[in-house]
């Protein structure tokens, strides 16, 4: 994203303000306990954290060092401890051992947790119960949007799918709720919201409570709609192979946070380098949506480009170079930088991605996809997890199998679920059983295995709480309707027909013209009709829940862009694998 | 849905897959590789080199940007001189009163502030941050209202905070009674015990998987094989109980094997040191190094890969697909050999391979397998089109005449020619095939 095509939109909001707000709250808090105070930040929260307030703002507020949290015994010697985390049961046991062990040595200090986005009585009574509820304090730092780019906001909650959508765990769904209403007390009512999704639904409720308890701002708003979508409405988009610039970059060296770590070999140095990617980067910002097949192109001619640039120093005098040096070095350097990176990762690109290999696997997924030659497909992807090709991508295209076809056929799943544990370990057990609960990877008939395990566990319990567990965690799962649903939305082109990957015609071009993502499908549909009115079979394929509620300010400027509140995770990495 | 199959070839020709069709003499990928040796050719003088630029980030020997968070951190770690590590001996953890006033408190009954508040009432404060006292519902319909109400909110925070309460002030069989018919409230109670690592209080499948999971906490071997033999008894399903017996097996099997390798000093062992030990590696690389180590030991010793293959009922091909890689890399081609011959009724010998030819050349081709070997491979390959596409890309030359030769195409011979070395006995090959006048070429 990160560039609008209308002459007629305006422009994109700021969204440093959210920074600013937020940082704002971060120093107050951290003057709440003045003094130099040493800082213990979990690991996924310094790369935002750098974000908001570098290591020179911290500094200014009396930090002194800086430490990750490991869940391993401390060095500091400071008599002020200060903890930014994450509300993690875990992470607070490990602050009250800490504490604890302290005491025993009779050490005074004075401690301070700052639970980010916002504290759960979950983690108080581990304080309670450990006995240092009275020895800390405790507060609030109420972070809840990062922005990745000029148009794209993240709640930055990498658990949040697998709490709600695996554990069933509502945890997070004021916190989604206060994201919202954070936006819209600074930019302005939204006047539309549509969504579909039982999270989606819950977020909406939670948000129109937490608006009526406070002031309206009526002010212009700067979003016109808002776009509430739960992930597991569309499974299929994220288990396909990415094929534009930025899919494969993350697809080979994953990006987290906005930013990405290359290594040795991309860099052509003995050095790995971290970099942000955003539309700050001249280069990227071009090159990212494209089609890998255009990148090359595009990569050569700029080079050309930065070449005969470079060349015009040959012929300047003094005060033409003095203007050169001046004026265009500096962006011709960064260019330079920029440049040799990325043609450094698409020559990584290449090399990983042998061709063969790649061109067979989205020929499965193409074939998956499109509904032919199963058989052939399952072959494939028997002789991937024979070859231990990659225990991720293996699981991608069962979890692709399973969600296309409604389930694998009981003698399938249990062939190739024994296959995957021969060859990458029996402890994934455990994660075929998630992936299940998730209806990621399912049998065609579960009805006999429960039945047996019901026998044999009906000893050890009483008759009605057996299966009652199973049960209620299966009613998280739904049903897959690929197919029809591919069907009634024209989601799959015909073969056969040429597809121009320069010029595409439709969305699908994400995907080399074999695709277009469900998800986005169903939003450009429901924008256009204003509603859902004339969907009615599609969102009974997708189990209902769908909404569309009209706000309450009626002047709004019309504007194409909108946000997307997907609760976007790494689906297998992190998620769900054990 | 039936529809007609388009052809593969159509397939392949199909926009969707020349978008990555890259020759290796295509022009797209080596302008790409001339961009960047002009990228990186750019000379810049050293005076355009003096300070820092304000765009470009300083970068660190880790590779963070100089000033980040993580540099910093990582600074900081660096400085500190290892030490011993201070150990946290468990103390006795006597509730200590509440002494902070600081809004809410679950154990606030000493206070003596009881709220006279509905369920519902209580929920809006819990909702708002405001101080509340769960104490005061004592009665079962109270407690269950009050479950009910933080439900009704969607909050899973409030929802685990009032189970948190009622965890404590219900027997756990009145407890499990109620939350059966309350799914939502189940599913938080549920993870909230696992989080606690309380997942005992559990009984259902969740029990036999979270018990089970418990094997990853455990580092020593011996202790974890013990553990996973402990785990034989409980009541998973048919096929889950057979993979944990396998798991158990397996780490027994790679203790004992482990053990006698690591002081082994055999020939292999030197020449291939080993560079990671065996233990707890899936079934699949154990036969790998099974057949790179202990290839053609008998069945009766546990390292040998037909025990591995009989123990846990390996598949032919997924066995000769593992141990093809194990002996192409040290390149015993004779081995290699004997994996696919097959005696037919007759008593003679024949090449079959469950897995495609053209897969074994690939592996073999990893392997650097010199080109008489790769040929003999290419040549069993079933399909024409195949054979002489593999052919082509590894360059055996012979095979791929004598496809032409057999097509009676004499264009592509004439082409082929051209990337031959002028006398090569391959060049001279097409030439006499060329002058040969008994042949009807087609073009």
């Amino acid at each position: 994203m990160a560039h609008t095509e209308w002459k007629d939109a305006p422009g994109l909001p700021d969204f440093s303000l959210l920074k600013r707000l937020a940082r704002d709250q971060l120093i107050f808090l951290l003057e709440q306990l003045p003094g130099k105070k040493d800082l213990f930040i979990d690991a996924d929260l310094m790369s935002p954290l750098d974000r908001i307030a570098n290591v020179t703002i911290l500094k200014q507020h009396e930090v002194d060092k800086l430490y990750k949290v490991e869940l391993k015994p401390i060095v500091s010697s400071s008599d002020q401890l200060c903890f930014l985390i994450r509300p993690r049961i875990q992470t607070v046991k490990w602050i009250s051992d800490l504490v604890n062990a302290d005491k025993v040595a009779g050490r005074f200090r004075r401690y301070k947790i700052i639970f980010t986005p916002q504290k759960f009585y979950a983690c108080e009574t581990v304080l309670e119960e450990q006995g240092v509820y009275g020895d800390v304090t405790t507060d609030e730092w109420n972070f809840y949007i990062l922005p990745l780019d000029d148009d794209i906001l993240s709640l930055e909650l990498p658990e949040f799918f697998r709490d709600n959508f695996l554990e069933g765990d509502q945890r997070w769904v004021t916190t989604a709720g206060s994201a919202l209403r954070l936006l819209q007390s600074v930019y302005g009512s939204f006047s539309k919201v549509y969504g579909i999704g039982r999270c989606a639904k819950m977020v909406y409720e939670s948000w129109r409570e937490l608006m009526e308890d406070g002031e309206q701002r009526t002010r212009q708003p700067e979003f016109a709609k808002v776009f509430l979508v739960d992930r597991d409405v569309d499974f299929v988009t994220p288990l396909c192979s990415q094929v534009v610039y930025e899919g494969l970059v993350d697809d080979l060296f994953r990006i987290k946070c906005g930013s990405v770590e290359f290594g040795p070999d991309v860099t052509s140095s003995d050095k790995s380098i971290k970099v942000m990617l955003n539309s700050q980067d001249k280069v990227f910002s071009e090159i990212r949506n494209e089609h890998f097949s255009n990148v090359f192109g595009f990569l050569s001619q700029k080079a050309k480009n930065l070449q005969t640039a470079y060349d015009k120093r040959r012929g300047m005098d003094i005060q033409q170079m003095k203007a050169f040096v001046a004026d265009e070095l500096k962006g011709l350097k960064q260019e330079h930088r920029l440049l040799s990176l990325h043609i450094g990762a698409s020559e990584s690109m290449m090399k990983k991605k042998t061709k063969q290999d790649f061109q067979e696997l989205l020929k499965t997924e193409h074939s998956l996809l499109e509904g032919f030659e199963i058989r052939e497909c399952i072959t494939y992807i028997e002789e991937h997890i024979n070859r231990q090709v990659s225990m991720i991508d293996s699981l991608r295209l069962l979890c692709l199998l399973s969600i296309t076809e409604n389930g694998l056929l009981s003698k399938d799943y249990r062939s190739l679920k024994a296959q995957y544990l021969q060859s990458y370990g029996i402890e994934h057990l455990l994660t075929f059983a998630n992936l299940r609960q998730l209806g990621l990877l399912e049998e065609q008939q579960a009805g006999e295995t429960l039945t047996v395990m019901e026998s044999k566990v009906g000893k050890l319990v009483n008759d009605k709480t057996v299966g009652k567990l199973t049960d209620a965690f299966s009613s998280l799962a739904k049903k897959s309707n690929f197919r029809a649903l591919s069907k009634r939305l024209a989601l799959v082109p015909k073969s056969g027909e040429e597809y121009d990957l320069r010029v595409p015609r439709d969305m699908a071009y994400v995907f080399s013209g074999a695709y277009i993502p469900l998800s986005c499908k169903l939003i450009e549909q429901v924008l256009e009709r204003d509603g859902w009115t004339g969907m009615e079979e599609v969102t009974r394929m997708l189990n209902g829940q769908e909404f569309a509620v009209t706000g309450l300010d009626k002047e709004f400027v019309c504007i194409k862009l909108y946000i997307m509140f997907v609760s976007y995770v790494k689906l297998l990495n992190g998620g769900v694998v054990v | 849905v039936s529809r007609a199959k388009p052809e593969d070839d159509e397939y392949w020709n199909s926009s969707k897959f020349k978008a990555f069709t890259f020759d290796d003499d295509d022009d797209e990928f080596s302008r790409l590789k001339e961009s960047k040796r002009a990228v990186n050719s750019i000379l810049v003088d050293d005076d355009d080199d003096e300070e820092e630029e304000d765009g470009v980030e300083r970068v660190s020997w880790s590779g963070e940007p100089v000033g980040s968070i993580s540099w910093s951190v990582k600074e900081t770690a660096s400085s500190i001189r290892s030490g011993s590590e201070q150990s946290f001996p468990k103390i006795d953890t006597t509730p200590s009163l509440s002494k902070q006033g600081s809004g809410y408190s679950l154990s606030s009954l000493f206070k003596g502030d009881l709220y006279d508040l509905s369920p519902e009432e209580t929920v809006r404060r819990m909702q708002k941050g405001r101080a509340f006292s769960l104490e005061k519902f004592r009665s079962l319909q109270d407690k269950l209202l009050l479950l009910d109400e933080a439900v009704a909110v969607y909050d899973g925070n409030l929802i685990t905070a009032v189970l948190i309460y009622l965890k404590k002030s219900l027997s756990k069989e009145i407890l499990f009674r109620e939350l059966m018919a309350r799914d939502v409230a189940l599913r938080h109670y549920v993870h909230y015990l696992k989080e606690m690592g309380e997942q005992k209080l559990l009984v259902d499948v969740h029990i036999l998987l979270m018990q089970y999971k418990e094997h990853l906490n455990i580092k020593d071997e011996g202790q974890r094989r013990d553990f996973l033999k402990s785990c034989l008894g409980l009541p998973f399903s048919q096929d889950d109980a057979t993979h944990v017996q396998d798991h158990y097996t397996l780490l027994e099997r790679q203790i004992i094997i482990e053990a006698s390798d690591k002081k082994a000093d055999a020939e292999i062992f030197k020449k291939f040191p080993r560079k990671a030990s065996i233990l707890n590696m899936p079934i699949i690389t154990t036969l790998y190094y099974s057949c790179f180590y202990h290839y053609g030991e008998s069945e009766g010793t546990y390292s040998s890969p037909e025990n591995i293959r009989k123990t846990f009922r390996i598949s032919e091909k997924q066995y000769i697909l593992t141990a093809l890689g194990a002996r192409a890399k040290l390149k015993s081609w004779f081995d290699v050999d004997s994996l696919f011959n097959t005696k037919n009724w007759l008593g003679y010998t024949k090449k079959r391979s469950p897995i495609g030819f053209h897969r074994v050349v690939d592996i073999l081709q990893k392997n650097s397998a010199p080109v008489n070997v790769l040929q003999e491979y290419v040549n069993l390959i079933d399909s024409p089109e195949l054979k002489l596409s593999v052919a082509l890309k590894y360059k055996c030359h012979d095979i791929v005449i004598n496809t032409y030769r057999d097509l009676k195409d004499r264009q592509e011979l004439v082409v082929y020619r051209e990337k031959l070395e002028r006398d090569s006995p391959e060049y001279r090959k097409i030439q006499e095939l060329l002058n040969n006048v008994q042949i009807r070429w087609k073009n």
